[in-house]
This record gives structure tokens, C-alpha cells and sequence, in this order.
């Protein structure tokens, strides 16, 4: 648990950042808070020769709002978005998420763009940015590029960031007022990833689902967005039989490993019980 | 009397002895980020060694190549078996009579196993160094499947042993076997089960989990070349017996080996035994004539030093209808990993299993124990409990609540059914023990009123008829669990460890103005002896717990103690305080009658000093007494005032407890939620309340710890799934349950105190009551045992099984 020799570097601005990452080449990693980075390069499964800490880069950090839009600087920590007033109010489901990450120790350190650019299933963050319609900004030495979070997450640890690129932001449309939304996570204890969790966002009308999105995290080498369960609620007003079809065809799409959380079977069953719980809670929250 | 004068119970509080509340004064240091621990020792020009580790759980180590390794800046050494074989420490002894690798010897027997020690300037440069070490290896087939380690085709796992058909506990039955233990009478045993009206038969596991203090193990080890002298810092539980051992393999003199163990963070059992680490830093010190610091991080610990439990026992109970038990039969397949390191005393191979006739009057039984080699870590160490006690407990804590459920009673009726009555002790047990007090079915009848007992049986009927209804989708489960340990090893009759009797010491010097120093061969670590043995000081001769200071762990200045583990510390070590005091107090009182001009025997005790019979206003106190030994003792007398005293204890103590677990759980998802844990302990004698509360809320959390999802697990390959504290549960606060704690008093006869030790009983209790919760859970779905540990996914697996979920 001793990681191997690096070089370390702080730059100030995003440009002299992207600047070092492309002389250096492609054994430089940016480092964020270093809540994932950091436990994978002391079992020296990340073996980084030069380390970009954003730490310096005030233009990565802030939460504002532009018109209909949330926009997160990459460098807010979890802790951060728990104490803006602006995420209560218009992303409530990113407090409750953020809380059921980890302990008050990783959130005052790990941030939004370690969260959703590290590409692991585990990760909570990616699955709501899904759910939430979210895109992410990322610029490279020849410029800058908006991907959809739904276009973002190639595989495990794979994603659509080229080397020598950041995220820089990630820019989420506010939901409509008097939206549900829940975050179900089943986990073995604190400091766990999720065993299986889902994200739900949706609207109601006249006691029936108007508009959904299912999202899913660690079910899979990427997170889901369940597309067919979330169909199969529009218009219901979520009787138990639609709840089941709903989980039904979220698990269709489900593939999680075994581990010691469980074997594929459990937690592909509990997949589907979080999604029904989710829409159960999403549905009792929304005006 | 004028109003200064304090009164009997002022005076009494200012002692804070036994009984008494009294704070920690070791938290003084703790929670302020002042302890002194083993990595806090830094010395000047110390280096660091670490370990190159197998991959594989078996392999032939074909080839060490060290050529890059060497030049990595820092690196300065790396040891093999090759190297050791030059002093004759490749392999070394194991408290269990076996012979284990150093560092690996053509051969790896487990994943994470020892096979090279590079030492280097600083850990960074060790580490860098370790990954530059190439070793060649061809695997072999690993043995994991405890089950099929005597199978024919088994492969051999110990080459070393090749034709040895006897081991250190008699004959070997088979190549990867160690040893048979057994005990009891069979032919009454076999009989007893022949005339029973009702019998039952169930393998019960209890799975293979590890201590895990906190503080990893660790040593500092610094040899002087010029006096020829080795001193050792490290995290030891029994801190003269690593001196003695290391004389022995090291062939140094006892007297030029310094051992201190600093302040601890946690043993459990994990810091008893002699692991590699130690070796190989006091041979590359030697070697280098520098200071060598070891270390190991949380994988290694939880991979490579000291597992525990891996009992598989296969358990019959002999029955009348009416639920009176006649006969208990057990076998044991005990998985002790590539080499019996087991730390119990050297006698006995399996520990004290043998107190699994528990709390009931067995009139016969019959238990023996096959211990095997697999492709593990290996260990079998106590893990907080007294010797395989735990294991004991909770065979026969669950059999216990498989007969009820087999005859139709409920199981705490069946447990008062059969308890040992009071007036049965001392008791002698069908397995060869006695038992010194207990009454246990007050305890039991205190336990089952607090929680309501026939409330809850209420309440779990009506949710059953609820589940099958359709209505709800939790079910509930009341786990009892009466436990009866055996702790205070022990006599020297039947206890010693490696030739060393098991008694433990205590010295105490009294300084003239009334304070003083007690110094012990016991080690706390974590446990909060510098405050309690300073409380029977107090109360044994009347100085303040405040101006007594304790010092344990520096082997130079403490008198032989055999350490602190088992239980092990108020029983024999407490005794030995005792004793000493009272040396002490008899020299005091010829002192005391001197001063005042009487004969001894007109003096009588009164809490801090002595006063004459009749003439209470002529009094001297203890204080005043210390200050006369250091100038006016009776003539022909030697001045001073201090004793040592070694404990050999007559028996062992037989604490124990009724323990009453609540639970739910969703069969949907497995999730449990823990509602009420009632915990009742009687230790007998209570030397701080405070303390023994800390002491069953540490080891409750353990309990559930262990019970509900804490493994050590392999896969079918031999590589260890659960290495690190992401998968191997470590409860946080926000998961434990809130304790209720509770106690009797049953002093035990033969303890000069009448203590029993308490550190561990609430693991060994504790465990068997949140089993028997699950289990009572899904009874009533038709299963009769469900195997730990119950986890989430298992919970759900075992609810699918019996059909309650699609
Ligand atoms: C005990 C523990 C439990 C945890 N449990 C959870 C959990 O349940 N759920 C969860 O979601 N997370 C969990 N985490 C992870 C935590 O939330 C991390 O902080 C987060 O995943 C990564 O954020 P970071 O800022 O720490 O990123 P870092 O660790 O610094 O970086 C992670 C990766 O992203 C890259 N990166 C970082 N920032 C950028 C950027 N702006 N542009 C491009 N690449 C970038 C890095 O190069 C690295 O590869 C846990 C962590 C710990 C230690």
C-alpha cells in the first residue's frame, strides 16, 4: 500500500493545465481530490509518472446558474454541493446522493469531476448525471467539446475523454418544479459502494407518470439508463404490476459482476427492488 | 471529631478502588494523539524492510531474482530463505508444535506468504524494491475445500513432513493431517445416543475471520554490535515470551534481548504469535548493525498473520422428549491453513474446546477435533476469546436452539431446562473441567424479564401469521444465547507455553511518600489496565488509585508474565496484584502495631491504614506507614516496602452471560436491522463498571461484526476475496447496534478477588445470540440451520431457498 514514484505539479489555470498534460504526455494524470486515484496508486494498480493536481485551478470550482441550467465547476467537492443553497433548491437528488457517498472525510475531498470523469461503475454520480439529462465539458489543447452524459461512459475506467483532455464542467437542465425524485442505494455499510442503486427523476400528472428517467450505478461496466422500465411507468399511475415490469426490464439490461457483495442474481434482484423503490419514493415526492 | 475530618465513604471514594467508575488515565494520552505506539519509534539511521509476497496460494518457487531490485535507490538488502538458511532461520517454531517458513523454501503454501525482505532506506524505496524482485513460480493445485484435504488424491501440501506419521499432539492420519484430539467417553457417549428418545445431527461452521486491531502488527528491531545486544519494539500480547523464544531460535542470551511492547492499538489475539516480520527484521538488523523497522499495511494483515475460528463441526445432541439432554457428540474439522500456528497453550491442540458442554449438565460426551492443512493463512488464533471458546459457545449455543426447535419448545425454556444449578459447583463437566460458580438461571430469568421475553414471542407469532398473509415482507427473530466461558489460563497443572507455566506477576514498590509503582506481567492493549490494576492496589491497601502508576510491557523492568490475551489478565495477573498488595499490607501492619506500640493482632484494617481494635481514634494510615518503612521500621526489620508475587492459579474462571438479540429482516433484499441487544454479563467480582461496559460494547460490535458478514474468504483458486476493509466488514457507528448491558455477581471461590475476566465474553456470547436471531428468523420457513456468516445477500439467498422469494 506505498505508492510508486511520481512527479508532482500544481498548475494555476486550466490552460497551463492542458499544457502540462500534453508535453507530459501519456503517463500524466490530472489529480483531483484523490479519493479514487490516490487508493488505486498505493495498491500501484495506477502507476502515474507525473501528477496535475487542479487544486490551483480557481476557474475549476464554483456552483452557478445560467438561465435553466445548473453549472458545476469540476474541483466542487461533495461537501460543497451539500452546502449550496442553489443544489437544494433546484437538484435536491444530488444532496441526497451525495450523502449516501462514502464518509464527511472522502466528500470534503472528492469532487463532481473525479466522480463522473473516473469511469468507475461504482461511482454514484454518473448514473444521476444520466437521469438528470446531464452534459460534461471537456477541453482539450484543440479545444472544447460538450458530451452528454449518456454518450460519456464507454466501459469500465473507459470514457470518452481523450488523453490530455479535463472536464472541466458539467452543466445539468433544472428540473421542472414539483418533480420527484429518489436515489436508492443498497450498500453494505458506510465507506461501501452500491451493491445496486438507482436514480429516478420524473414529473406527475393527474396521478399518473408524465415524464421518467431510470438511471442505474454498478449494475454494470457503465452506468445504465434504463430506458424501457422508464417507459413502462409512463402513464401508470405505478400499481404493483407496473412496478414489477418496470424492474423487470431494468434487470434485462443489468450486468453486474459477482463480489463479495453478492452474486449476479441477488444483485441484479435487488437492481430492480431500488428501482421500484426509488420510483415508489420519486412518485410520493413530485407536485 | 471536627468537620475536616473526612467521613468513612469520602475517605473510601478518595481511593477509587474496586467498584469504582474511576476514568481512564491512559485516554489522558490516547485522546489526545499522545501514545506511543511501535511506528512512532524512530531511530536514527533506521531502515525499512517490507515483503515480497506470493501470488499464488501454491506454487514451486523456481527462481529469486534480485538483480534489478539491488539497484533501486535505498535498497540495500533482500533476504531469502537462502540467506536465513545461514543462520538457521528459514523456518522457525510455532507455538502449536509445528515448524513454519520464514520466508518461502522452494515452496509457497498461501496467497500473500512471506518469500523476500527487502530492506531498504525508507518504506518508498522497500516498496519500489519489492516490485522489482522476480520470482518464478509454477503453480500447483491449490487445497482449499477443508473437506477435501484428506481425500486420497489430495495434494501434498507439507513436503517438509514427508513420512512423519506423528506430530507434536501424536499420530498424522494422512498427508495434509496434524493431529486428532479427543475427548469424553465414547463407549457411554455411543450408548447415550442408542437409548435417546429424540437425536439430531447438523454441521455447523463457523467461518474463518480475523482480529484486525486497528494498529497493524509491527516491530522495530535494533541490535548493538558493540554490547551484542537486541532490542525489540513491538506490538506484543505477551511481551517475555517473545524474549524467551527469541533466545531460543536466535541463540542470543536472555538477558542481552529487550523486548517492549509501547502502547498497543488492539490485539484480539493477532499480537500473541511470532510472524516472519519479527524474524526477518532482527536478522537484517543484526546483519546491518542498523535499526529495521517492519510494518505491515491492512491487506497484509488481514492475508498473511494469524486468522481465526475455521471450526466446522459436525454436532449431535441426545434427548428425552421432555427436552432433557443426555449426550453430546462433536466433530471437528479444524482448517489451520499451511502451518499449525495456532497460540494456544502448548498441551492443547484444539484449546479448550472442550468447554462445549457449555451451561448444561451433560451426563456424557464425547468430541474430537481433526486439525488439516489447506493452501491458507495460517493461525487459529483467539480471536478476543479464550482458546477456541468461541467456537465452543457457538456450537453449542446454536445446537441448543436446533434441539428446541426440533422438540417444539422454545429455547430459552429448553436452555433452563438444563443449566448446571448452583448448587451443582464447583462442577465437574463431562469433558473434564470444573467449573468454580455460576447460577445461571437467575441470570437467565433477569435477561428474559428486562427484554420482555414472552412479549416478543407474541409479537414474532402474529408477524409470522402477517408474512404468510402477505401482509409484510420482514420477518423477526429472538436469538438467545447463554454462554459460559472458560478464561484465566491457567494452572500450571494443565497449562503452559512452550515448557513456560501460564502464571502471571505483579511488583509493587511503595515510595516514602505514599505513592507508587506496580509493575505487571500482563499487556494491555486497550483493555485499561494502568487504571483498574491500580483499583485493586487502591482497595487492597488503601492508597489512592491516583498515586499508583502501572507500567507493563518492558520486559527489562516487568517481572515474567505470560501477557495478555484469553482473558487471561484480571484472573492470573489480577491475582497477582493482589497477592502482592497483601504482602505488602502484612509487612505494612507489623510496621503500623511498631508505631503505635501494640501487638499486630490488635490491629485491624480500615480502609486506608490500620487502627486499633477498641481505640478507633488510634489509627495509622498507609501513607504514613510508607514514610516509617523508609525510616523507622522495627528493629531487625529491612526497610522498604515493596513485594512481587507470582500467580499460579488453583483453576481456571468460568464467567458467563445471558445475551437476548432482536432482529428483523427484509427477505426482499436480506437487510437486517438489529432492534434490541440485551447483554447481561456476570464476571463475577467488577473492578470498573465503566470499564466492563467499554469492554462488552467492543466486543458486541465484533460479535456482530463476525456474525453478520466479517470473513476472511478464498476463492476456489486460493486468492483471498475479502483483503481489505472495503469487503472485510468493519462496522462503522452508523451500523452498530445500541447495546443494553446488565450483570449479576457470582464471584468466583478460588480468585483472591473473586474476579472472572470479562474482555472477551461478549464475543464469545455474542455471537451465537445474533446467529440464533437469524436463524429463529426463518424457522418458521422450515430451515433448521443457516450457516454465517449473515450477511445481505445471504439472508436473501436463504429466503429464496425456503421459498419466500421468487
Ligand atoms: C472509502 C471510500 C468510499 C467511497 N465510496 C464512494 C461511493 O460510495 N460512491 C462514489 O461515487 N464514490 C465513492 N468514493 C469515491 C469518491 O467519491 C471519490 O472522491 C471520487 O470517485 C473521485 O473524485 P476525486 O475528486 O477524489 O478524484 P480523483 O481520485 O482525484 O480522480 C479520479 C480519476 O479521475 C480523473 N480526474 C479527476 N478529475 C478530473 C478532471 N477534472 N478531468 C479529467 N479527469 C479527471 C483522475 O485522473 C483519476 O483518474 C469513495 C472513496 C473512498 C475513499
Amino acid at each position: 500500500m506505498i505508492p510508486g514514484p511520481f512527479n508532482y505539479y500544481r498548475p494555476a489555470t486550466v490552460a497551463d493545465a492542458l499544457k502540462l498534460l500534453s508535453t507530459l504526455g501519456d503517463e500524466a494524470r490530472p489529480l483531483a481530490g484523490g479519493h479514487s486515484l490516490v487508493p488505486m496508486m498505493k495498491l500501484r494498480l495506477a502507476t502515474p509518472e507525473h501528477l496535475v493536481d487542479l487544486h490551483g485551478v480557481a476557474d475549476l470550482k464554483g456552483i452557478r446558474r445560467e438561465g435553466n441550467t445548473v453549472v458545476i465547476g469540476a474541483m466542487t467537492t461533495q461537501h460543497e454541493l451539500l452546502a449550496s443553497d442553489e443544489i437544494g433548491r433546484s437538484l435536491p437528488i444530488l444532496d441526497e446522493t451525495a450523502l449516501l457517498i462514502a464518509d464527511p472525510q472522502v466528500r470534503y475531498r472528492g469532487t463532481i469531476g473525479g466522480n463522473v470523469a473516473n469511469g468507475d461503475p461504482g461511482n454514484d454520480m454518473p448514473a444521476l448525471m444520466m437521469a438528470l439529462g446531464a452534459s460534461y465539458r471537456l477541453e482539450g489543447k484543440s479545444g472544447a467539446r460538450e458530451v452528454a452524459a449518456s454518450e460519456f461512459y464507454q466501459g469500465a475506467y473507459f470514457t470518452a475523454l481523450e488523453p490530455g483532455e479535463l472536464l472541466t464542467s458539467v452543466a445539468i437542465p433544472v428540473p421542472s418544479a414539483g418533480h420527484g425524485y429518489a436515489y436508492e442505494k443498497l450498500k453494505r455499510k458506510v465507506g461501501d459502494y452500491a451493491t445496486a442503486a438507482a436514480a429516478v427523476v420524473l414529473t406527475m400528472a393527474g396521478g399518473k407518470v408524465a415524464t421518467c428517467k431510470i438511471a442505474l450505478t454498478n449494475l454494470s461496466e457503465t452506468p445504465l439508463l434504463a430506458e424501457d422500465a422508464a417507459k413502462a411507468v409512463i402513464g401508470t399511475s405505478l400499481d404493483p404490476a407496473t412496478l414489477k415490469k418496470a424492474a423487470a426490464a431494468a434487470e434485462a439490461i443489468m450486468s453486474p459482476a459477482a463480489d463479495a457483495r453478492g452474486p449476479v442474481e441477488y444483485r441484479k434482484h435487488v437492481g430492480g427492488i431500488m428501482v421500484m423503490r426509488a420510483l415508489q419514493r420519486a412518485a410520493g415526492r413530485a407536485s | 471529631m471536627n468537620d475536616m475530618t473526612p467521613t468513612r465513604e469520602q475517605r473510601e471514594a478518595k481511593l477509587e478502588g474496586m467498584g469504582c467508575k474511576r476514568k481512564r488515565v491512559e485516554d489522558i494520552r490516547f485522546t489526545q494523539g499522545k501514545g506511543n505506539y511501535v511506528d512512532d519509534v524512530k531511530l536514527p539511521g533506521m531502515l525499512h524492510g517490507d515483503f515480497v509476497r506470493s501470488p499464488h496460494a501454491h506454487a514451486r518457487v523456481k527462481k529469486i531474482d534480485d538483480t534489478e531490485a539491488l539497484k533501486v535507490p535505498g535498497v540495500l538488502a533482500v533476504i531469502t530463505a537462502e540467506t536465513l538458511k545461514t543462520v538457521n532461520l528459514a523456518w522457525m517454531p510455532t507455538l502449536a508444535g509445528d515448524v513454519q517458513m520464514v520466508l518461502a523454501d522452494g515452496k509457497v503454501l498461501f496467497q500473500n506468504q512471506e518469500v523476500a525482505f527487502v530492506v531498504a532506506t525508507d518504506r518508498y524505496a522497500a516498496d519500489d524494491g519489492i516490485n522489482k524482485v522476480v520470482v518464478e513460480y509454477e503453480p500447483l493445485p491449490p487445497l482449499i475445500d477443508p473437506f477435501k484435504a484428506m481425500d486420497k488424491d489430495a495434494p501434498v501440501l507439507r513436503e517438509d513432513l514427508a513420512g512423519k506419521t506423528t506430530g507434536a499432539h501424536g499420530p498424522r492420519k494422512h498427508h495434509n493431517h496434524i493431529f486428532e484430539w479427543t475427548v469424553g467417553d465414547k463407549d457411554l457417549t455411543d450408548a447415550a445416543f442408542r437409548k435417546a428418545e429424540v437425536t439430531f445431527k447438523e454441521m455447523i461452521s463457523y467461518h474463518r475471520t480475523h482480529p484486525s486491531p486497528l494498529e497493524t502488527c509491527q516491530c522495530v528491531c535494533s541490535f548493538d554490535k558493540i554490547r551484542g545486544e537486541l532490542t525489540i519494539w513491538g506490538t506484543f500480547q505477551a511481551p517475555h515470551v517473545i524474549r524467551t523464544v527469541v533466545a531460543l531460535i536466535a541463540k542470543l542470551p536472555e538477558q542481552k534481548i529487550h523486548v517492549i511492547s509501547p502502547d498497543i492499538g488492539g490485539g484480539f489475539g493477532n499480537k500473541v504469535g511470532a510472524y516472519p516480520g519479527y524474524i526477518c527484521a532482527a536478522v537484517a538488523s543484526i546483519v546491518t548493525g542498523k535499526p529495521v523497522k517492519w510494518v505491515e499495511d491492512r491487506i497484509e494483515n488481514l492475508t498473511a498473520t494469524s486468522f481465526a475460528r475455521d471450526y466446522h463441526m459436525t454436532t449431535e445432541i441426545a434427548s428425552t422428549k421432555e427436552g432433557k439432554v443426555t449426550g453430546l457428540r462433536v466433530h471437528v474439522l479444524a482448517d489451520h491453513g499451511a502451518f499449525d500456528a495456532c497460540a494456544d497453550p502448548s498441551k492443547w491442540p484444539a484449546g479448550f474446546f472442550n468447554i462445549v458442554t457449555g451451561s448444561y449438565d451433560f451426563p456424557t460426551a464425547h468430541l474430537s477435533v481433526d486439525g488439516i492443512y489447506t493452501n491458507k493463512a495460517p493461525g487459529g488464533v483467539a480471536y478476543r476469546c479464550s482458546f477456541r471458546v468461541t467456537e465452543a459457545a457457538y456450537c453449542i449455543e446454536r445446537a441448543m436452539d436446533i434441539l428446541a426447535q426440533k422438540l417444539g419448545m422454545d429455547p430459552a425454556e429448553l436452555r433452563l431446562k438444563n443449566f448446571i444449578k448452583p448448587e451443582q459447583f464447583p462442577y465437574h463437566s463431562a469433558l473434564g473441567w470444573e467449573y468454580d460458580s455460576g447460577d445461571y438461571a437467575t441470570a437467565m430469568k433477569k435477561a428474559m424479564e428486562t427484554v420482555k421475553y414472552s412479549e416478543l414471542r407474541k409479537e414474532q407469532s402474529a408477524l409470522r401469521e402477517a408474512f404468510k398473509r402477505g401482509e409484510t415482507r420482514e420477518i423477526m427473530g429472538v436469538g438467545v444465547s447463554f454462554f459460559t466461558e472458560i478464561v484465566g489460563a491457567g494452572p500450571s497443572k494443565n497449562c503452559d507455553i512452550l515448557g513456560i507455566a501460564m502464571f502471571d506477576s505483579c511488583e509493587i514498590r511503595l515510595h516514602p511518600t505514599g505513592a507508587g509503582i506496580a509493575r505487571v506481567g500482563s499487556k494491555s492493549q486497550g483493555q485499561g489496565h494502568e487504571t483498574t490494576w491500580a483499583q485493586i492496589i487502591a482497595t487492597e491497601i488503601g492508597i489512592p488509585a491516583d498515586d499508583i502508576m502501572v507500567e507493563e510491557g518492558n520486559t527489562d523492568t516487568a517481572p515474567y508474565g505470560l501477557g495478555t490475551y484469553g482473558s487471561r489478565s484480571t484472573p492470573v495477573a489480577g491475582a497477582a496484584i493482589a497477592m502482592a498488595a497483601r504482602k505488602i499490607k502484612a509487612k505494612a501492619q507489623m510496621i503500623a502495631a511498631y508505631k503505635l506500640e501494640v501487638h499486630e493482632d490488635d490491629l485491624e484494617w480500615d480502609i486506608d491504614g490500620f487502627r486499633v481494635k477498641g481505640l478507633p481514634e488510634k489509627t495509622m494510615s498507609m501513607k504514613d506507614i510508607c514514610w516509617a518503612a523508609y525510616n523507622s521500621v522495627p528493629p531487625g526489620m529491612e526497610p522498604g516496602l515493596e513485594a512481587v508475587s507470582y500467580y499460579d492459579p488453583p483453576n481456571m474462571t468460568y464467567p458467563f452471560g445471558a445475551y437476548i438479540c432482536v432482529m428483523n429482516i427484509d427477505v426482499d433484499t436480506g437487510v437486517y436491522k438489529v432492534r434490541r441487544f440485551y447483554a447481561l454479563d456476570d464476571c463475577g467480582t467488577r473492578i470498573n463498571p465503566m470499564i466492563i461496559e467499554g469492554q462488552v460494547h467492543g466486543g458486541l460490535t465484533e460479535a456482530f461484526a463476525i456474525a453478520m458478514g466479517q470473513e476472511i474468504r478464498y476463492d476456489a483458486d486460493g486468492n483471498v476475496v475479502t483483503g481489505s476493509f472495503m469487503d472485510f466488514f468493519m462496522p462503522t457507528a452508523v451500523e452498530t447496534p445500541h447495546w443494553e448491558t446488565d450483570f449479576t455477581v457470582t464471584p468466583s471461590p478460588h480468585h483472591p478477588i473473586g474476579a472472572k475476566g470479562v474482555g472477551e465474553s461478549p464475543n464469545v456470547g455474542g455471537v451465537p445470540a445474533f446467529s440464533n436471531a437469524v436463524n429463529d428468523a426463518f424457522s418458521f420457513l422450515g430451515s433448521t440451520h443457516i450457516q454465517m456468516p449473515h450477511d445481505y445477500w445471504r439472508n436473501w439467498k436463504a429466503a429464496k431457498d425456503l421459498g419466500a422469494v421468487a
